[in-house]
């Protein structure tokens, strides 16, 4: 096997055993980065001089016994982290020049630990978006078929892994963005409970929606990567100050007598063919393995895309107003006045799916309607949050499909906002509820495409899905799959 | 017609904590542009803000000092607009439940009867930077940013419409400034902007009860400016009806060269804030063990110390409004009275001698050379009989020259009272011989000249002799 090709947990044991050095294994990703993407295009910003510097570091630190789990482990982050002294544009145009003076904890976390930064990865700009085609530095492909969108808005971060030009990646995740690609591109992706992972130095999308997570080759590497990024950090209210389990410690293999829900409103009629019968498998696969199932309710799931809609927008269009041309990122050109600036900087700075957000939530947030859609959406968001408080009264975990359909064609829904924001109807209510989910490769469809298996869990759950999707991994080989290119 | 002005305030405290409200930089004046400043202060992508508790107890010293009702629960909300000094595109504020609510103040007009004006809210916010045009080298054309100031705590103390005259509005003003700097919260500088005061003024006809349609005048620094602004205003929107013109709802600025009220942005302009809770701060629990150990930290407040001085120390109500001025002076008071004994005595040489030394020397009273220890020891010798009141001042200007103790600068200065009466009576022998015609016309019946005598027995005397003795045997010489 290719040294690109292991995962992490593989890469630190030969690490460990001073059979490679962690220069030899960046070396190879950046060769392999440099071989596929231009038929991918999931980095933005490719940092090889900086890995390499990073390589050596690392090699020091093994050399002198002072090895963790992460340290010489090649990785790439989403576009969304900041990264000081390394551009950081968010997908977008308007922060095209910006270097920020500052790192994202999680990233710091990463730091401590030693780890290799291989770039920086392409992703729907400002997050918004479910098929990475949003982004200014253009789409990116999907790896198992790459006249396909690899999923949003943490497209490069699934599509580094899927095309194994990164060992793993951090993504994040608002309403899917991170579980959604992941399912596409047939890799692990986790969304963490809202406030496990510090959001500091992190690009706001939706801030009471928004989540670091990690992106894997599988639920090994992903509780590994969880440990890592975990934790409460004083710079972030939002973030909870409770203990950091040892997730992969966790990872028995056991879930005999474990309880899954099913959701009835998750299993609708218009579900594509390929992604019910992978559901139907892994249920017997789930039966097989001990668990019990239990039909359940989640009753206000209608309502989730709307109240999604109107309050990640409303959100947006506050947390996108610093970006006015007048402190750092881009300023237009011949402004005769302050409010032109302001005009001609964001008009040109800010893409067409970024703009219609930010019309949303301005919209929604004005008077005479703020009561109408903000603060009725608010209302919705605390019935979906009891639908899940009860729904977790009877059982451990919840398995859903991912997304209705396999990854579609570029371009497909490009034209159809309505139609795109549909393709996040199943990962939407995990973010509204704030609680945590994994999505794993569970198939592959007709056409070769992958298929992903969503677990939800209770808040601060992940050991309990991360165990379970581990079974999952130990009984089927789905994970093992590869994409041909 | 006759017209009634009907005026509400909104005043702009800046607290006095170390750091700013919502990261860890500091909050000091006058350092270099963008010195202080921080990813969260500078609005960088990514930064989160972090509420500073010292802020939140500031704001309860203060609703509890103006019967404020403290709210349990606390949303910070945004407060959305465009303005290149302020570095998010927002303003963190509070909205719906404010920190403080429902609270009231008494204030006194010279003159009138004491009148009760209600507060409606006091919330915390986060100040913006400031705009630098023209003084930056290499920039001649441009304009600066300077967010030194950008998240620096304050509170906005919104008054009810309760107020009905500029003199009104001023004495509600000092009212709430001396708290403010009594309680610590405030440096109370107005020229640097730390307390600072937009007053909304409109006019009705008298005994109605519809307000009229009112002007907001911005940031008004002085107290002198406030009167001087408001009344203005009156004037204004009075000659403007009566004119028959229509008073618009604007915002004014006052201009302190002409005295003058001018329009600065009119109603067209308003702005829809788009207010909403901020989701990167989570809600903000006030608990009642909060509330009661604040409480317990309170000084006492210059009302409640007005009343004890007058009951207490049976002080003049000139007095106890003096020594009440700020609460170090009156500190300071207390503290020598509890030395010393004797209110009335130390209130005068605390209203006289210490503050003309004060204002001399241009010094606080924190940093006053004579402590309260001191004090009392000189006041003491004048009790004993050591030196007379007039010898003590000279004493008193001494000690504050080199700080020594009064009972050593007597001894050096050999300025020990003579109550000698034998030393005395020599005097006065002395004296009634030299003006021996005088004497006689006392004896005659022309009892004033009774002053004249003492004055030269004390002139003799270089102010020594003890004036008690030179009275009785003055006495009784003359009486002979
Ligand atoms: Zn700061």
């Amino acid at each position: 096997m290719e040294l690109f090709e292991l995962t992490i947990h593989e890469l630190h044991e030969k690490l460990k055993a001073k059979e490679v050095s962690s220069v030899e294994v960046t070396r190879a990703m950046l060769t392999r980065i440099e071989a596929v993407e231009p038929k991918i295009g999931s980095f933005i910003t490719v940092t090889a001089d900086r890995a390499l510097s990073d390589a050596a570091e690392a090699d020091r630190r093994i050399a002198a016994g002072e090895m963790e789990l992460l340290t010489g482990i090649p990785l790439a982050l989403k576009d969304i982290f900041l990264t000081e002294g390394i551009k950081t544009t968010c997908g977008s145009r308007i922060l095209h020049n910006f270097v920020p003076p500052y790192s994202a904890t999680a990233y710091e976390k990463l730091k401590q630990q030693g780890v290799v930064l291989l770039g920086k990865l392409n992703q729907d700009e400002f997050a918004m978006g479910s098929s990475n085609e949003s982004s200014a530095y253009g789409s990116v492909r999907n790896p198992w078929d790459t006249s396909r969108i690899p999923g949003g808005s943490s497209g490069g971060s699934a599509t580094a892994i899927a095309a194994r030009q990164a060992v793993a990646t951090l993504g994040t995740d608002t309403g899917g963005s991170i579980r959604q690609p992941a399912s596409h591109c047939g890799c692990v992706g986790l969304k963490p409970t809202y406030g496990r992972v510090s959001r500091y130095g992190v690009i706001a999308y939706a801030s009471s929606l928004d989540q670091v997570g990690p992106m894997t080759r599988d639920a090994t590497d992903c509780a590994v990567m969880l440990s890592a990024v975990a934790g409460h950090d004083p710079k972030d209210s939002t973030s909870v100050d409770t203990p950091v389990p040892d997730y992969r410690a966790g990872l028995t293999g056991d879930i005999r007598g474990i309880r899954i829900g099913l959701p009835r409103e998750y299993f609708i009629a218009g579900l594509d063919p390929d992604v019910k019968a992978s559901m139907d498998a892994a249920i017997q696969t789930y039966r097989a393995l001990g668990a019990e199932f239990v039909d359940i309710s989640l009753p206000h799931t209608d309502y989730a895309v709307a109240t999604y809609y109107l309050i990640a927008t409303a959100e947006a269009s506050s947390n996108l107003a610093r970006y006015d041309g007048v402190r750092f990122g881009h300023r237009a050109g011949g402004a005769e006045n302050l409010l032109e600036m302001y005009v001609k900087s964001r008009s040109e700075g800010f893409g067409a799916e970024v703009k219609r957000r930010i019309m949303l939530g301005t919209y929604a947030l004005s008077s005479g309607y703020y009561d109408a859609y903000y603060v009725k959406a608010q209302k919705v968001r605390t019935l979906i949050m009891n639908d899940f408080i009860q729904a977790f009264r009877n059982v451990d975990v919840m398995l859903t499909p991912v997304a209705p359909t396999p990854a579609f064609r570029l371009g497909e829904k490009l034209n159809d906002p309505l139609q795109m924001y549909l393709s996040d109807i199943f990962t939407i209510p995990v973010n509204l509820a704030g609680t945590c989910a994994i999505s794993i490769p569970a198939g592959l469809s007709s056409e070769r495409l992958p298929i992903g298996l969503q677990l939800i869990g209770r808040p601060f759950g992940e050991e309990t899905i991360l165990r379970v999707a581990h079974a999952f991994e130990q009984a089927t080989e789905w994970h093992t799959q590869k994409a041909d290119i | 017609m006759k017209f009634q002005p009907v005026i509400g305030l909104e005043v702009h405290v800046q607290l006095k904590t170390d750091s700013k409200i919502f990261c860890g930089c500091s909050t000091a004046f006058g350092s270099a542009p963008n010195s202080q400043t921080c990813p969260v202060c500078l609005g960088l992508p990514g930064a989160l803000p972090v509420l500073n508790e010292k802020v939140v107890e500031f704001a309860i010293k203060a609703g509890l000092s103006t019967n404020c009702t403290i709210a349990p629960r606390n949303i910070f909300a945004r407060k959305n607009y465009f303005y290149p000094d302020l570095p998010k595109g927002y303003q963190i504020s509070q909205f719906e439940e404010p920190i403080c609510q429902r609270g009231w103040l008494d204030i006194q007009v010279e003159g009138q009867e004491p009148k009760r004006i209600g507060i409606t809210r006091i919330h915390m916010e986060e100040d913006a930077g400031k705009l630098v045009h023209g003084e930056i080298p290499g920039l001649e054309e441009g304009s600066g940013v300077d967010l030194n100031r950008a998240c620096t705590p304050l509170l906005e103390v919104v008054s009810e419409p309760d107020l009905r005259s500029a003199d009104e509005a001023v004495s509600y003003l000092k009212q709430l400034h001396q708290i403010v700097t009594w309680l610590g919260i405030c440096d109370g500088n107005m020229e640097e902007g730390s307390f600072r005061c937009d007053a909304n003024v409109s006019v009705m006809p008298v005994g109605s009860s519809t307000f009229g349609t009112r002007a907001e005048i911005k940031n008004v620094n002085s107290f002198r400016f406030v009167k001087q602004a408001i009344e203005y205003e009156i004037q204004r929107q009075i000659d403007l009806i009566e004119d028959g013109g229509r008073v618009v709802q604007e915002t004014r600025l006052f201009d302190p060269t002409s005295g003058k009220t001018r329009s600065m942005r009119g109603k067209e302009e308003a702005h829809d804030y788009r207010y909403f809770p901020d989701p990167d701060l989570v809600p903000l629990v006030i608990d009642d063990a909060w509330v009661d150990r604040v409480r317990s930290e309170l000084p006492e407040l210059p009302d409640r110390m007005r009343q004890r001085f007058l009951s207490d120390y049976a002080l003049p109500p000139y007095d106890v409004e003096v020594l009440t001025a700020n609460r170090a002076l009156a500190s300071f008071f207390e503290s020598s009275v509890e030395l010393h004994g004797n209110p009335k005595a130390v209130s005068n040489w605390v209203m006289g001698e210490i503050t003309r030394g004060l204002n001399d020397s241009g010094i606080p009273i924190e940093q006053c050379p004579i402590t309260p220890r001191l004090l009392a020891e000189l006041l003491k010798l004048i009790d004993n009989g050591t030196i007379s009141g007039k010898i003590a001042k000279t004493v008193f200007d001494e000690m504050w020259q080199s700080g020594k103790e009064p009972q050593v600068i007597v001894e050096e200065k050999g300025l020990v009272q003579v109550s000698d009466s034998g030393a005395i009576e020599a005097i006065i022998d002395e004296i009634l011989n030299r003006e021996a015609g005088q004497v006689a016309e006392y004896r005659s019946g022309k009892d004033k000249l009774f002053g004249f005598f003492v004055g030269q027995i004390m002139k003799a005397s270089k102010g020594k002799a003890n004036p008690a003795v030179v009275n009785e045997l003055l006495l009784k010489k003359l009486k002979g």
